[in-house]
């Protein structure tokens, strides 16, 4: 198995709802997992982040304004 | 199959009898002494007993102190134990009136829970009646540990555990963020238990009779009884000790009824002839609230003003719950007033979908359950509002919301 597959490797996104004010700049990095609804807060499509998007998601969350967005380890299974 | 149902007549455990608030003399004289025992012995039978949360959400107490307990261990700090009671659902009176009646129960329930998970500092959380807290705290010389009354702001959020929690921290009741959790950092950041004062006063007598005895009410599957607010139109509301595996109907009279609002506001609407069937069960009861709407009155008009009070409680942290609950209140307010609904339902199923699930606390969870079930009991009524008539012939106010007070 390698490290782009690897289902050790999967994070889940996590949102601090009494942090977001909806800037959205996460929808715009992580589009295949973030959507905004229509008062333009994020809807996560509930699948674990694949280790090949990990990076990007990485980024996403520490270009939130408010550092709303968390990535946690996915549970294995 | 046949069902042995236990006695409604049950001899109150909770609630002093003659509804006269119990002194410490006479708390002594009805329920004997407390003794502490070693900490393991009181978690073993509290495992035994089967003991679960009353605040709403029947989590297994044994659990509760057992994670607080751990959380205090690993990570060096002596935890802190609050007595929840909050209460601030209005539909629910129960916490109110045991505190009132039986104030030494809950406190000797606070003193075991701290015992069992090694706490260093308690606290007792009301919106009312800290002055009379604070009397019967004067009268308890024996207590191990001191307990601070702390009075709540009045809102429907305050006994959520983590705006509890931050509100005993001196900083404002408002729900955060799940993790951590409060049982791992909580009160000045050290592992907390929060448990309802009734859970607490259940967990007074556990400890002095036993599991056996505890589960001498109920069912094997739900052992014991549960407090509840009982709503009947034209009565005050009822504060009454029923076990668990009770037919409904030996609580509230049906016959007149066309529906059951159970489990407070986040509750649930149920047919009352599907009512009539259930027994109080723990899966639905949340804290206790039970309403029954009489026939001739508008579940969506009651539904409506309820809707209407929890888009004004939520907090305004949360960005879904911030638009969707206003949002969701002012089309239910549509769909209670006969007339065109253009999109109001599905604007509602849609708003629904969106608010569940995304805040930090269950408001919205519990609001859009609300409406769904409301929705689906009262779908014929609503047809009949899209049709420009309201069957109701009675507009009296069944639910107390206290904003229209």
């Amino acid at each position: 198995m390698d490290r782009q597959t690897n289902p050790d490797r999967r994070m889940n996104l996590d949102i601090d709802w009494t942090s977001c004010q909806g800037h959205g700049l996460c929808a715009e990095l992580l589009p295949e997992h973030i959507t905004l609804d229509e008062w333009g807060y994020p809807l996560l499509d509930g699948t674990p982040v694949p280790a090949r998007t990990v990076k990007r998601a990485r980024r996403a969350a520490a270009d939130c304004p408010v550092l709303a967005l968390r990535l946690a380890p996915a549970q294995a299974g | 199959m046949t069902a042995t149902f236990p006695d409604l007549y049950m001899s109150p455990r909770l609630l002093a009898p003659g509804a006269a608030p119990a002194d410490l003399p006479t708390h002594h004289q009805r329920y004997g002494p407390l003794s502490h025992g070693d900490p393991e012995g009181v978690l073993r039978t509290v495992a035994e007993s089967g003991l679960t949360g009353r605040g709403g959400a029947a989590f297994p107490t044994y659990r509760k102190l057992v994670s607080v307990a751990e959380a205090g261990r690993r990570s060096g700090r002596a935890p802190v134990v609050v007595a929840n009671g909050a209460e601030g659902e209005p539909a629910s009176r129960k916490d109110k009136t045991l505190l009132r009646l039986s104030p030494h129960l809950v406190l000797d329930g606070l003193q075991i829970a701290a015992h069992a998970v090694g706490a260093g500092e308690a606290y007792l959380g009301v919106e009312d009646g800290a002055t009379w807290l604070e009397s019967a705290l004067a009268q308890r010389s024996g207590d191990p540990l001191p307990v601070t009354v702390v009075r709540l702001p009045k809102s429907f959020l305050s006994g959520q555990a983590s705006a509890l929690a931050r509100y005993v921290s001196g900083g404002a009741a408002l729900p955060a963020h799940p993790s951590p959790p409060v049982r791992e950092r909580g009160v000045h950041r050290a592992p907390t238990l929060v448990q309802n004062v009734e859970t607490l006063a259940h967990l007074a007598l556990v400890a002095r009779y036993g599991a056996d005895w505890y589960r001498s009410a109920g069912t094997p599957a739900q052992p014991g009884s549960a407090l509840c607010t009982v709503h009947v139109a034209g009565h005050e509301p009822r504060v009454t000790e029923a076990p668990y595996g009770l037919p409904l109907t030996r609580l509230l009279p049906l016959e007149d009824a066309s529906a059951v609002l159970v489990g407070g506001y986040h509750g649930t609407w149920i047919p009352a002839r599907e009512a009539a069937e259930l027994t109080v069960d723990a899966g639905y009861l949340g804290a206790g609230v039970l309403a029954a709407l009489p026939v001739g009155r508008c579940g969506l008009a009651e539904t409506a003003r309820v809707l209407r009070y929890l888009a004004l409680q939520s907090a305004g942290q949360c960005g879904p719950c911030l638009n969707g609950l206003p949002r969701i209140a002012t089309a239910f307010a549509a769909l209670a007033a006969p007339g065109p609904q253009g999109t109001v339902r599905t604007d509602l199923a849609r708003w629904s979908g969106l608010v569940e699930g995304r805040g930090a606390c269950h408001h919205p969870d519990g609001t859009v359950r609300l409406v769904r079930s409301a929705l689906t009991t009262f779908a014929a009524e609503a047809d009949a509002h899209a049709h420009g008539h309201c069957t109701a012939t009675d507009r009296t106010a069944l639910l107390p919301v206290p904003q229209e007070a």
